[in-house]
């Protein structure tokens, strides 16, 4: 067996180098094959959330025509995906809004409202609540009451602060973080539709 | 294929296997594992670039300076690891979801550049690839059998398929962190007690 060649200053930069320049080369291409693809699954991931909340189906692509909303005193933004009917009249609107005020973190849901604001559903697109516990805002049994609720109403909290809301068993926080999520997004939807932000 | 070649094959699936026996790479072992799901996707992940880099060390072997070949393997390493994070993003967005904060990991898993240092740098690309085979696939049916235990413990299902009742109670602790520990303990002892280290 050959022995590899000696370690010298200059065949230890030279090997250095060709390796950085060889790896850069291999990056660049797939990252260039690859740049539309992944577009791609983007959008037709957000498209099938987006699809999942809203009430009916759409004749537009609420991706491409979305409003991009500043909330929380201009610290965060959420997403506005109005979904048309053929006619282009907008049936019910999907929004992309979160809490940072999860058990674990920050939750990311898209929301689904109709235009007089009153939910159609939500779906959680990514969480770090407790596995069984928190998590269980995920399921339909503590979603489909939100099913109808408007957000602008006084009894918009769970019942722990108050309110008319259930939350799930020892999940507190999860379901806290659930409501302030729908309340962000309800607001978004509100300064649309009040016209106080640009497009 | 001669009794080298074979061994060399072999060695990684049970013998010494790079989980229960060599004890490499416990970090994606413990993270990825709550679905046996995941733990497979992160296995065909890292045998991939396993193989990749196994045969690109090897080929390479003679061109490295000794003194510069820690740097050399972790650049080449980490070059396939985000080809290998680019092709999934753009043709397995949801396996890419769930492992996504996991693939980077793969760059410092102990198995690939313990391979590349103890194997790929001293033997020929053929038999490199054949113990990269051998070892990835060790891997992956170690993070499977782990991934399937704990889902089938912690959530009862298997591979995503349900057999319990919506609602039931599980052994929760198996899909979070310490459940990861107490599986790959018991799993540990039950494979060593079948390969009678201990005789």
């Amino acid at each position: 067996m050959s022995k590899p060649i000696k370690s010298t200053a200059f065949t230890m930069t030279f090997a250095l180098v060709s390796v950085a320049v060889f790896s850069a080369l291999i990056l660049g291409g797939v990252y260039q094959l690859t740049l539309e693809p992944i577009k791609k699954a983007k959008s037709n991931q957000e498209l099938q959330a987006i699809r999942d909340v809203v009430y009916g189906d759409f004749a537009n692509n609420p991706y491409e025509e979305r409003y991009q909303i500043a909330v929380s005193h201009g610290k965060g933004k959420v997403d506005l995906f109005p979904a048309r009917d053929e006619n282009g009249k907008i049936t019910s609107v999907a929004i992309k809004t979160y809490s940072k005020n999860g058990f674990g973190g920050k939750i990311e849901m898209m929301l689904g409202l109709m235009v007089d604001g009153t939910i159609n559903k939500y779906k959680i697109i990514e969480h770090k609540e407790t596995p069984g516990l928190g998590s269980k805002i995920t399921e339909s049994r503590f979603s489909d009451q939100f099913h109808g609720m408007n957000p602008g109403k006084k009894g918009f909290k769970v019942k722990q602060d108050g309110g008319d809301i259930d939350a799930v068993t020892a999940a507190t926080i999860s379901s806290r973080a659930v409501v302030d999520a729908i309340r962000r997004g309800y607001k978004a939807l509100n300064k649309l539709s009040t016209g106080k932000t640009h497009e | 294929m001669n009794k080298t070649s074979y061994d060399n094959f072999t060695r990684g699936i049970i013998r010494e296997n790079p989980i229960f026996v060599m004890m490499l790479g416990m970090c994606p072992t413990l993270g990825v594992t709550s679905t046996a799901l995941n733990g497979l996707g992160m296995g065909i992940a890292t045998l991939f670039v396993l193989l990749l880099s196994n045969s690109i060390i090897s080929f390479l072997k003679n061109l490295i300076p000794y003194k510069v070949r820690i740097p050399c393997y972790i650049v080449i390493t980490a070059t396939f690891v985000t080809v290998v994070d680019l092709l999934m993003a753009a043709y397995f967005p949801n396996l890419h979801a769930t492992l996504g904060i996991f693939i980077p990991l793969i760059v410092v898993n102990c198995l690939i550049l313990g391979r590349a240092e103890a194997f790929a740098s001293k033997n020929t690309v053929f038999q490199s690839v054949l113990d990269a085979l051998g070892m990835g696939i060790g891997f992956t049916l170690a993070l499977t059998l782990l991934g399937l235990v704990r889902e089938v413990l912690g959530t009862g299902s298997i591979f995503g398929w349900s057999f319990v009742e919506e609602g039931a109670e599980t052994m929760l602790l198996f899909i979070m962190p310490p459940g990861a520990f107490l599986a790959l303990a018991g799993l540990i002892v039950l494979v060593n007690q079948l390969r009678g280290a201990h005789k």
